[in-house]
């Protein structure tokens, strides 16, 4: 019976990533529907495949973190925030306080509304890299910028992470202070051993042979996930830091080796959310996450226009940069699972789901309209 | 050479661009996979690329080739019939190899071998005349200058240290 449910769900899910590849737009809201119909409450509650999703899951998150580090050496992190540091506090400002006010008039108490924050804050660096790839703006002049911002964002969800585990978890504020200070005493000491020892352990973990070299990573990055989290700092900051330590042949080999681990794992994470959501509950969150939806595209839009504007770029590269950024994804739908999982807001999770599924969508449509809106002169030049 | 400008792509790679002596802007997107893009930008609008050629790292060697980046290896060949006792050699750097991520100082090739580094080709481009200094990696091809028997060690010493 187990193989049967799980090979039913794993093959629904290959149709759904054909559909959203035929279309040109990102998997991850099918996904989160899929999730939504196998979970309790849905058309087809799962019986026996849900132990093996939950613990897919938590992999697939990890993988999702630990790719995202390996995408970025230290020095591109400090070049990104050097470069772009003033627009990714506008973006922080504008994008992170529509959720948090959102929660705190939705009755929610401070902790769940900085969560949504969080939600709300983030892009999502998968769907956005593909659409500026697909769209053929990499060689834009904008195309730094928006890449900056996703990077800021990026590092700033690595310190908002353990932070916000941290009030989830609760206790005194003795307590809380301490685990505050594991916490970024965590993240310094990783970066500091990135930057000194980062190229001696990535060679150390380095091999010729593909089988060493994924088996050395997955048990590093996993040990390291794990770590953290008996320290109560959540494994993806465990897992974000693995990968930014990883640099070098190792990590050109790793993004490779990882991409279709990753693929499969990140699947069942978002199909594990829509689980943790009752669909019954979608109804009376629609229209608070439809509202949040339009202040997050116009935010974001604000976000990417008066940064271009700033790094002297004509309208029509504002457009881009705007529109660009619209897309959330993937790293929402970490947050929010981590608060779930805490049981946190009972409302949190539908509206983080209805949120990502209109914006992940809206995203690349938005980048579209402006590739057409700005690319009238193409015409005449060729 | 002109002035190139370059743009780190956080996650993607390197941007290189230039304006070209007709007034277009060209630019060069390295792909950390290997790819490169070809991107042509807009007269009226520096801002926007209107058009991008993607190549394989096989159709950038090609267009390399075509565009006379071997013009460096080309005359060195000339040379070599020019002068008796004297050859001129590429010698491909493995990744395997122990100066995979070292230098030229590091393989100490002049004074080891009494062979001379050139040039170094990389990824479709050449470097002429590269210092001690210059780090080597694994897929690089270096142009060499010295005795056939020289070079002939060189080679050893480059897969084996």
């Amino acid at each position: 019976m187990f193989l049967l449910e799980l090979g039913g769900v794993v093959l629904l899910l290959a149709v759904l990533a054909r559909i959203a590849v035929r279309f040109g737009f990102t998997p991850i809201p099918l996904y989160l529907i899929a999730g939504l119909a196998f979970g309790s409450g849905g058309i087809a509650p799962l019986v026996t495949a849900n132990r093996f999703i939950e613990a897919g899951a938590e992999i697939g998150l990890i993988l999702l973190l630990f790719s995202l580090g390996l995408e970025y050496s230290a020095r591109e992190l400090v070049g990104a925030l050097r470069s772009t540091v003033t627009v990714g506090v506008l973006d922080l400002g504008l994008n992170f306080l529509p959720g948090l006010l959102a929660g705190l008039i939705l009755g929610w108490d401070l902790v769940a509304s900085i969560f949504l924050g969080g939600i709300t804050y983030i892009s999502s660096s998968g769907v956005i890299a593909r659409t500026l790839d697909d769209l053929g703006w990499m060689g834009n002049r904008e195309t730094p910028l928006v890449l900056g911002v996703l990077v800021i964002e990026d590092l700033v969800m690595a310190g908002f992470l353990p932070f916000a585990t941290v009030l989830l978890v609760g206790g005194g504020a003795a307590k809380v202070g301490l685990s505050i200070a594991i916490a970024v005493a965590i993240v310094a000491g990783v970066l500091v051993v990135a930057e000194r020892f980062g190229p001696a352990i990535s060679s150390a973990v380095f091999s010729h042979s593909d089988e060493a070299l994924l088996l050395g990573l997955l048990g590093l990055v996993l040990l390291t996930a794990g770590g953290t989290e008996a320290l109560n700092v959540s494994a993806a900051v465990g897992a974000f830091l693995a990968g930014i330590v990883i640099s070098g042949p190792s990590a050109d080999r790793a993004r490779s080796l990882l991409v279709p681990l990753r693929a499969v794992f990140a699947a069942v994470f978002f199909v594990f959310f829509g689980f943790l959501v009752d669909p019954a509950s979608i109804p009376d969150v629609l229209l608070p996450a439809a509202a949040l939806a339009v202040i997050g595209g116009a935010t974001k839009f604000a976000t990417g226009w008066i940064g271009a504007a700033r790094g002297g770029l004509g309208r029509r590269g504002r457009i881009r940069a705007g529109a660009a950024l619209i897309a959330r994804g993937e790293f929402s739908i970490v947050i929010a699972g981590i608060a779930v999982a805490e049981g946190a807001e009972r409302d949190l999770g539908p509206l983080a789901a209805t949120y990502v599924l209109l914006l992940a969508i809206a995203g690349p449509i938005a980048a579209r309209i402006a590739d057409r809106a700005t690319s009238r002169s193409t015409a005449s030049v060729r | 050479m002109g002035t190139v400008n370059e743009t780190p792509l956080p996650g993607i790679g390197v941007r290189y661009d230039f304006d070209a002596e007709g007034g277009t802007r060209l630019g060069v997107i390295h792909h950390r996979t290997g790819l490169r893009e070809l991107v042509l930008y807009e007269r009226d609008d520096p801002d926007t690329a209107h058009d991008l050629i993607r190549l394989s790292p096989e159709d950038s060697r090609t267009l390399a080739e075509l565009l006379g980046v071997s013009q460096v290896a080309k005359e060195l060949a000339e040379l070599e019939a020019d002068v008796a006792g004297l050859a001129v050699d590429r010698l491909p750097l493995d990744a395997r190899s122990p100066f995979h991520g070292g230098t030229i100082g590091d393989t100490g090739a002049r004074t080891r071998t009494g062979v001379s580094i050139v040039a170094v080709l990389r990824e479709g481009s050449a470097h002429p005349a590269p210092g001690p200094a210059f780090g080597l990696q694994g897929g690089d091809v270096l142009v060499v200058v010295g005795t056939p028997r020289g070079i002939e060690e060189l080679a050893v010493l480059l897969r084996s240290g």
